[in-house]
């Protein structure tokens, strides 16, 4: 375990931290865009955990989960900004 | 330490900081749009740094190409997101917060 691995695999703790603090606003958001906010932050607090362990460990596979993640991610937020504003019409 | 130690630690230093700053923003600011303007920019921020250091980390070949460009796609998405999220609030007539609204004077 190198010095490099540890730093890595603490800012990856953060991450998961500052996601779980980021779920009171999932939980408790007063509206629906605001829920949605907050699920597009951790998602994004994921796909950058993921990164961090792939660096970590050493499993470069990973990173395609990564990058599968980060797509998936745009897809929901740009999905529920149209589906709510035109009722499916994009669809 | 080695030059490329330092630069890890520098970028994850920053871009950890950046995360709490959206987080922070995220919980406490009062209404829909402030809270949009803080995770697009801040989180946006600590991502890019983040993953600007996992570049550096992997020493060369696929897994730096791979992490370069999921960098530039989280660079170009998640404002594009929020962007959109907060244009279907509005037009949905979510109202920004204001003093007003606050009980303040006037």
């Amino acid at each position: 375990m190198t010095f490099v691995e540890d730093v890595l695999l603490t800012a990856a703790a953060v991450f998961v931290l500052t996601s779980l603090v980021g779920v009171f606003r999932i939980v408790r958001g007063p509206t629906m865009p605001d829920r949605v906010i907050a699920v597009n932050v951790v998602g994004s607090n994921v796909v950058i955990v993921i990164a961090l362990l792939a660096a970590a460990i050493g499993e470069p596979g990973a990173l395609d989960i990564a990058l599968v993640y980060a797509l998936l991610n745009f897809l929901l937020s740009i999905a529920i900004s149209k589906f709510t504003v035109e009722r499916g019409g994009v669809l | 330490m080695t030059p490329r130690e330092i630069a890890v630690v520098a970028l994850l230093a920053g871009g950890v900081f950046f995360a709490i700053v959206a987080v922070v923003g995220l919980v406490r600011l009062p209404d829909l749009y402030t809270r949009a303007h803080s995770t697009s920019k801040s989180e946006t921020l600590g991502a890019v740094l983040t993953l600007a250091a996992v570049t550096i980390a992997f020493d060369g070949g696929l897994s730096t190409v791979k992490t370069a460009l999921l960098l530039l796609f989280m660079f170009i998405t998640n404002p594009t997101a929020a962007h959109a999220i907060v244009r279907a609030a509005a037009e949905q007539g979510i109202d920004p917060w204001t003093e007003d609204a606050e009980g303040g004077e006037q």
